[in-house]
């Protein structure tokens, strides 16, 4: 629960000050949405430290890759993305 | 050890094992807090690497695991009255309660959805204006910010039917609680890289000074938690207690600014206890009373009370570090990830629950 995974930004979809910035996080190819409000700087093609929906620093490229690679192999991205792309209702 | 080897770093991870074989001239117990460290420890071999005298002492880091279980009970309980959906991360929902999981309540009537961040509980509360939606807000400085994310969009939003019962720990009173205790010897800590990357390092400091510990913030893979192992016992047998940042790449000195702004807006911190180990001032937070409308404790009228914990579980001095799982009688036997009897073997995080796996790996190697 408290793992948190390195994704690319592929898009910023609401500019909105606060709370409401998000944007669209690619994990490998798996996107999520993603609040992007507490990094306000990042921008599309950062890499970002998402933890439960919410970015939580911008971290390096190289770094983010090595990281990811290794939740694969360890196959806990599931465990923190959830199989299913929507969210939510049952 | 399978994943070891996959790891591209694997000249690396030796060098650092030889070093630390060849540094280490005395005994040392180093606690790492973070449960997910505990999980990459166990899960790489690494224990079975260190020399004899480094003794790995696994803390409380598993928020899952230290959540009590009248909080539990509490969940349950609101998830079985008509017209509440109770929303939770998907670690919770096996932990047993007093009766029952919320799994099993969910088996049995009651309104449970997992949810993968809180704000996806939000969205369940603006599908479902005629329902109260409350999300049961467990985890460490790491998850408070998203978690009082979804209490700002939700005020932001005019939600009145969605509301959060808080089970937030904090990390640096625990350390502290653990260091007075007499009967626990920690020699130095591994500090958990992803609760520092919010909150910085600055609380760390009086804590290394006033109990003379170095203490050492880093990730979460095999070559980060060697580096952190290896950083720590330089300073103990050099005699130093410096607080020092080995996952620079994401751990600022300060933390993150804006996480932490919205953390202050809207939690303060509370007294809690913590399953295994008490109450520890200080060491929580609770929702703030100008967003006392997202509590669920007030919303639902919430009391507190005290529920025994399954007499054979030595959980609490796991946590505290004073007995590793394998010494619990219940260890395998009547207690699996499959039927847990206390909390550490029911996340994966949970000390209890890694050296179960880790011992299914290592027989599944030995059979073929
Ligand atoms: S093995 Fe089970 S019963 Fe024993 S301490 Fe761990 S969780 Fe408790």
């Amino acid at each position: 629960m408290c793992l948190a995974i390195p994704g690319k930004i592929t898009a910023i979809t609401e500019h909105l000050d606060g709370a409401f910035r998000t944007g669209k996080v690619s994990f490998g190819g798996i996107v999520r949405d993603t609040n992007l409000s507490m990094v306000p700087d990042a921008q599309i093609d950062d890499y970002v430290l998402v933890h439960v929906g919410v970015a939580i620093s911008v971290v390096d490229e190289d770094e983010a890759r090595k990281t990811f690679e290794l939740l694969k192999a360890m196959g806990e991205l599931e465990e923190e993305l959830g199989p299913d792309p929507k969210p939510g209702v049952e | 050890m399978k994943y070891l080897t996959e790891y591209r770093d694997v000249a690396l991870v030796q060098e650092y094992v030889r070093r630390i074989h060849q540094l280490v001239t005395k005994p040392w117990s180093i606690m790492e807090i973070c449960g997910g460290q505990t999980h990459g420890l166990v899960k790489n071999g690494i224990l079975e690497m260190l020399p004899e005298q480094v003794t790995m002492v696994h803390g409380p880091g598993c928020p899952v695991c230290v959540t009590p279980l009248h909080l539990i009970d509490d969940a349950i309980a609101l998830a079985y009255q008509p017209g509440i959906i109770l929303t939770s991360f998907g670690d919770m929902l096996r932990v047993p309660g007093s009766k029952e999981s919320l799994l099993e309540a969910k088996a049995n009537g009651a309104n449970i959805q997992m949810v993968y961040s809180p704000l996806d509980a939000l969205k369940i509360a603006q599908k479902n204006p005629d329902k109260e939606v409350v999300f049961f807000a467990v985890g460490f400085e790491t998850t408070a910010p998203a978690n009082a994310l979804s209490v700002i969009q939700a005020a932001a939003l005019g939600l009145n039917n969605y509301s959060i019962l808080t089970s937030h720990v904090l990390v640096p009173p625990a350390m502290e609680a653990i260091l007075s205790d007499p009967e626990t010897r920690v020699d130095g800590f591994l500090a958990a890289g992803h609760v520092c990357t919010i909150m910085g390092m600055e609380e760390y400091y009086p804590i290394a000074e006033k109990y003379r510990v170095p203490i050492v913030v880093t990730g979460f893979e095999p070559i980060d938690l060697l580096i952190g192992i290896y950083e720590t016992l330089k300073q103990l047998e050099a005699g130093s207690y410096q607080v020092d940042n080995q996952y620079a790449r994401v751990v600022q000195f300060g933390g993150n600014p804006q996480a932490k702004e919205i953390i202050g807006k809207v939690f303060i911190t509370s007294d809690r206890i913590w399953r295994g180990i008490g109450e520890i001032p200080g060491s929580g937070y609770e929702v703030d009373q100008d967003f006392s409308g997202y509590d669920a404790r007030i919303k639902f009228a919430l009391g507190h009370r005290e529920v025994p914990e399954h007499p054979e579980c030595i959980a609490g001095q796991i946590l505290k570090g004073l007995r590793k799982p394998i010494h619990c009688g219940q260890f395998g036997k009547g207690c699996t990830p499959e039927h847990p009897l206390g909390a550490p073997m029911v996340s994966s995080e949970g000390a209890c629950a890694a050296y179960y796996h880790f011992a299914q790996m290592k027989n599944e190697t030995i059979n073929g």
